[in-house]
């Protein structure tokens, strides 16, 4: 049309751009080709710094050529002043921070950065601070920046409160930052060291907890923010590895089982016996039950320990911890046993001291609170069940269970984790209710548990059921019961039963109506010696031709088989 | 510009008069699609109403729209008769032919305005002066004696108990008066509006450069509060209980989505919706007036609609929905008008037109006689409103006017860790009825007030003059002669209050007008750009109802410059250009130069590259933050 504007094609502009670029091309593997062929020659002069940076420039990311730029820098140091040093570095520096512009992702150009501020003669630190600062501004979440960041940090000794204040900064600008978060809980523990006896909760706890707050009540489906509350709230909170020693004179053995796994290679372990007042004999053998280094059992030599007339202390040497065990078999008495915590209370979380129990319980307000205004929040829900636990698990049982079920209903991705983490609290429940000395029954049956845990705190059960949950297998661990006589496992879906290996007492096994479907499944009963009752009712192992008799001879043991 | 228009241009597609926003756009958008574009403004700056002056060039601007009141000079006995101003009366040419009839126009736009108020107003441009006698207050500390001579101070004066701070005397302001822009119409850009939109689309951005709004404030209870509206804001907020944060973050993410509440709603109060929605009076109160910026009887509809607009627009380039160009509002139209002269468009300033030439048989206009006598042949004529003879304008719509005043104050109506912010404060009416007042408060680096200083726009729909509308806000929320126990609250160093016409009242169809004689109504009182644009994109559908408006403009260097294009009418035109582009560097680059002060030049520059990168959000977002480190 008449008077309009003439504009050139895309054709054109295509061919523009494509003559750019192989002019460009050609330009860049001429300087990279000398480059190559001045590092063969081993030339380590100006004109090498400048072709290397007229690479570089364009493409930061030549590993290479960085390595050849700090041979020609580490030659310079030995040819010239320190004056011109630095100002070689620090051109190095204002040169490196066009590649970070070109891509501030860079490693060759953080890491080239952070062996160039090491090595220059008067670093100006604060100058690199800021640069962090910019980069982040621009990326809070450019990882080699904060690292190149806790370098300078490290180097030039930024006080730890001012580096506190950093991360109220960028947290203010975008709460939704692990990074910021996770550098916040690395200072604080330097900035308020956590005394023995603990003294009422300092200021600065209780303003953490009004920031996370105001994070994630502005936006409760942040995880950043929770993950951060859980790390406060667990602060100070000490999980130690407990143990437990088991003595039974009749089998002549000793059995130590751990609340969790232990690395027997790691460790080494000395016991020492008393047989009678003035004898003592060091037992170093112990029979490491297959890989399983929950439980610890030891043989001991026979005659060590038969004498019922004689009374015998053992004492169990834990290097690790550098702790020891007393156990005294008195006379007359057929086994003893001794445990490491002292009160049920303190069996499954730290003992809360009153001020801990009013900020826990006025967190457990808060987060009522954001409950009631997003019922279906999991994060919140989550953390409330947290803080149930810590303060009264018993007394909670029932809201716990309320929550637990609208978690899985909300976040079905993960209902397995939360059936697992239920069936957890439920089985501490049921051990707390126990009266520990005197039960040796353990029964939590119906109650969709799904996993089994704590069963070093069952190691004197000798009647345990296990009817009518979610249960698939019977783990490993469950050879720690020891003194188990009789399994009820009725109405699960067991398929698994490696678990039931050892067992030196076990007399009667109930699983009816569970998914065991192989001979193979039913292998580990061979090494439990007196078993004598298996019902296997309602298993689909029962439709197998011939059943009864390749049981028989696998486990002839057996005289009640109930198919 | 030119004085008389060479032989070769007195035929043309489309004349233009005035250049405000909407006819800047027209003639960008026809120009762009190849018409031959004449734009003449009787003015001898650009952008009409939409103009933003220098300290100095408002002060003349005041000057030319003041009405003289020499009533004093009255003696005894004696009565004044008022001649009419020649200039003024609409005139007629006795050129007239046989197939054409001249059409009246006055030359300078008239307006009629009622009798108000006690104020003597000026009845020109829509515009009505009124000027505070702060100005004369501080002119005299200015080149007064010294504080101990125990002369009567005024009452502006600097209090005792702050001595350090030396304020800021008239003289400085004039010395400095080419630090500002002051613009006649206050509004600022929603970051997802009709103008950031056009601008990106058009390509037109690339003449600007802009600035975030950085916070939404309040007037309530007598303090000035920040309103939290973004989720960095609402974390931060310290006003906010943790259960209202919750309560109005979900209120913010749920009401972008329309449910079955709000249909309960329709036709009656957001208020009353706000209110069922459990959100206490903090939180209605930010909701209602400064972020839906509603009244307390706009229908909830309007309401959710002024909220989600907001809330689109939150993010874009910041934490506020808003952007502010650099160096103020004029230069928005006025990038229009310079993709109109890349274009082949001809600028002629200080040049009216005098009269339209119109075919009796068709009702069209056939050319227009210029004010130098010389006749230009057109097919079609946009203008402003405020040019067209009253008794041609539609009947029954009355004439709605804005308030505004201007203040340039010595700080912040809320201090902060920095001194660079640009806020947008909401007050609510003081008293049922009244009007709720706008106030956007621009810092020096926003390019239009001189360090040191704020600049301040208030604006209302006028209930009565400007000054009894918004100088009762201005003393509670400023240190004035008239306020008393302001302490703490930032100094006016000079104000000025003046009525505009509403151009959102302007009636722009129904004129008996010729049909090719396009109508815009001038600025309106709105927020942002939507009512300018909108009409903008209309009249262009109307004059090339088959063309695409503002498509992107080509790259410079995509431009072929050869054969007919660059020799004969394009060879004038490119010299035209020149000097156009000159005087649009001349306001901006140049002087920046000419300060020789490194940080702000470098700021420029980045800006520059913000605006270069609008289109890519996430990035944009980076550099802003880069940008308030500096």
């Amino acid at each position: 049309q008449h008077g309009r504007v003439k504009i050139k094609s895309t054709a054109q502009q295509e061919e523009e751009k494509r003559k750019e670029r192989e002019k460009k091309l050609k330009i860049y593997v001429a300087a990279r080709d000398a480059c190559f062929s001045k590092r063969r020659e081993g030339v380590w002069d100006d004109e090498a710094l400048q072709l290397t940076q007229q690479l570089l420039s364009s493409n930061p990311d030549f590993a290479t050529l960085w390595n050849y730029r700090r041979e020609i820098l580490l030659h310079l140091e030995t040819v010239r002043e320190e004056d011109e040093l630095q100002k070689i570095y620090e051109a190095e520096l204002s040169f490196l921070e066009s590649c970070l512009k070109m891509n501030p992702k860079s490693y060759g150009s953080w890491h080239h950065r952070g062996w160039v501020s090491a090595r220059l003669p008067r670093p100006d630190w604060a100058r690199e601070l800021s640069l962090c600062d910019r980069c982040l501004s621009l990326d809070d979440r450019n990882f080699h920046c904060w690292d190149y960041r806790r370098m300078v940090v490290k180097m030039s000794g930024v006080p730890v409160d001012q580096e506190l204040q950093f991360t109220d900064r960028l947290i203010g600008s975008n709460f939704s930052n692990y990074s910021s978060w996770h550098y916040r809980s690395t200072l604080l523990p330097l900035l308020h060291p956590e005394s023995p006896e603990p003294p009422s909760p300092c200021q600065q706890l209780l303003k953490e907890y009004e920031l996370v707050q105001n994070a994630f009540f502005t936006d409760p489906n942040d995880q950043s923010a929770w993950f951060y509350y859980r790390w406060l709230l667990g602060r100070g909170v000490y999980v130690c590895v407990s143990l437990m020693v088991l003595h039974v004179r009749e089998e002549e053995r000793v059995v130590v089982a751990f609340s969790r796994p232990v690395n027997v290679s790691h460790f080494s372990w000395r016991n020492n016996y008393i047989i009678s007042k003035n004898a003592s004999v060091v037992i170093h053998i112990w029979n490491f039950v297959h890989f399983l280094t929950w439980t610890q059992i030891c043989d001991l030599p026979p005659g060590t320990i038969s004498d019922i007339t004689n009374e015998h202390n053992l004492t169990v040497h834990w290097t690790e911890k550098h702790t020891h065990r007393d156990c005294a078999l008195y006379t007359g008495r057929n086994e003893s046993w001794c445990r490491d915590s002292a009160t049920d209370q303190e069996l499954f979380r730290s003992e809360l001291s009153v001020e801990k129990t009013s900020v826990l319980q006025s967190e457990l307000q808060s987060c009522n609170q954001l409950q009631e205004l997003e019922p279906l929040n999991k994060w919140c829900l989550l953390t409330i069940i947290l803080l149930m636990r810590a303060l009264d698990p018993l007394g909670y049982e029932k809201e716990t269970l309320a929550h637990f079920q609208t978690l899985k209903e909300v976040d079905s991705m993960r209902s397995a984790y939360y059936s697992d983490l239920c069936s957890k609290f439920m089985i501490e429940n049921t051990i707390l209710k126990m009266e520990y000395a005197e039960v040796r029954v353990f029964s939590i049956s119906d109650k969709k548990l799904t996993t089994l845990c704590h069963l070093d705190q069952l190691l004197l059960v000798t009647h345990i059921n296990l009817s009518s949950n979610l249960l698939q297998r019977l783990p490993p661990q469950f050879a720690m019961l020891q003194c188990l006589e009789v399994l009820e496992a009725d109405n699960n879906c067991i398929e698994n039963l490696e678990g039931l290996y050892h067992l030196p007492k076990l007399e009667e096994v109930y699983l009816k109506n569970n998914k065991i479907s192989k001979l193979a499944d039913l292998q580990p009963l061979v090494s439990c010696p007196k078993l004598k009752h298996l019902d296997l009712r309602g298993n689909p192992i029962t439709e197998t031709t011939n059943i009864q008799s390749e049981l028989a001879e696998l486990l002839p043991s057996v005289t009640d088989l109930l198919l | 510009g030119y004085t008389t228009l060479p032989a070769n241009r007195r035929r043309q597609e489309l004349i233009i008069k005035s250049d405000g926003l909407a006819e800047s756009v027209v003639a960008a958008a026809c120009a762009r699609v190849g018409q031959r574009v004449l734009h003449l403004d009787r003015k001898s700056y650009y952008a009409g109403s939409w103009a933003s002056f220098t300290f100095n060039g408002l002060l003349s601007w005041i000057q030319e729209h003041t009405l003289h009141d020499w009533s004093n000079l009255l003696e005894d006995g004696e009565e004044m008769i008022c001649l009419s101003n020649t200039n003024s009366a609409p005139f007629k040419t006795d050129k007239q032919t046989e197939e054409e009839q001249v059409e009246a126009f006055p030359s300078r736009p008239q307006v009629s305005w009622g009798d108000r108020g006690p104020h003597q107003l000026q009845k020109t441009c829509g515009l009505n002066i009124l000027h505070c006698p702060i100005t004369q207050a501080i002119q005299t500390e200015g080149e007064g004696p010294e504080p101990e001579s125990g002369q009567p101070r005024p009452s502006a004066a600097p209090s005792q108990s702050e001595p350090v701070k030396k304020k800021i005397s008239y003289a400085q302001l004039l010395k400095e008066g080419r630090r500002f822009n002051i613009d006649l119409v206050s509004k600022l850009m929603y970051s997802r509006g009709s103008l950031v939109d056009l601008l990106i689309k058009s390509n037109v951005s690339r003449y600007a450069e802009f600035k975030n709004v950085t916070r939404i404030l309040t007037y309530r209870h007598g303090n000035v509060e920040q309103v939290p509206c973004s989720r960095a804001d609402v974390f931060a907020s310290r006003q906010l209980s943790v259960v209202e944060k919750r309560k109005l973050m979900r209120f913010l993410t749920s009401c972008l989505e329309e449910t079955q509440e709000e249909q309960a709603f329709a036709g009656r109060p957001y208020l009353e919706f706000l209110r069922d929605q459990q959100l206490g009076d903090n939180l209605q109160h930010f909701l209602l007036h400064s972020i839906a910026m509603a009244t307390e009887d706009t229908p909830t509809e309007e309401g959710l609609a002024s909220t989600r607009h907001f809330l689109r627009c939150l993010g874009r380039y910041g934490n506020t929905p808003f952007l502010f160009p650099l160096y103020g509002l004029g230069e928005i139209p006025q990038c229009f008008c310079r993709m109109c002269a890349v274009f082949g468009g001809i600028y002629c300033l200080r040049h009216s037109v005098h009269s339209l030439l119109v075919h009796k048989d068709t009702n069209r206009c056939k050319a227009v006689i210029d004010s130098r006598g010389q006749r230009i042949s057109c097919s079609h004529v946009v203008v402003e409103d405020g040019y067209v003879e009253a008794a041609r304008k539609p009947t029954a719509t009355p004439t709605r006017f804005l308030s505004r005043a201007v203040l340039i104050t010595d700080g912040s109506v809320l201090s902060s860790e920095s001194d660079q912010q640009v806020s947008l404060v909401t007050v609510p009416p003081s008293e049922a009825g009244g009007p709720s007042v706008r106030l956007v408060e621009l810092c020096p680096s926003t390019m239009t007030c001189m360090p040191g200083t704020y600049l301040v726009h208030l604006t209302c729909q006028s209930v009565s003059s400007a000054y009894q509308d918004l100088s009762p806000v201005v003393t509670r929320m400023f240190r004035t002669p008239e306020s008393h126990d302001q302490e703490g609250r930032p100094s006016v160093l000079w104000c000025l209050y003046f009525n505009m016409a509403d151009g959102s009242a302007v009636e722009v169809e129904g004129h008996d007008l010729p049909s090719n004689v396009y109508v815009c109504s001038g600025p309106d009182g709105g927020l942002g750009h939507q009512h300018a644009i909108g009409q903008a994109e209309a009249i262009f559908h109307k004059i090339l109802p088959e063309d695409e408006f503002c498509p992107p403009a080509p790259n410079p260097e995509d431009i072929i410059y050869d054969g007919e294009t660059c020799t004969s009418p394009l060879g004038e035109e490119g010299e035209e250009r020149g000097e156009e582009e000159g005087e649009g560097e001349g306001e901006g680059a140049g002087e920046e130069e000419g300060e020789g002060e490194g940080g702000e030049k470098e700021e420029k520059e980045q800006e520059e590259e913000e605006e270069e990168e609008e289109e890519r959000d996430g990035e944009v977002q980076e550099k802003q933050s880069l940008k308030s480190e500096e």
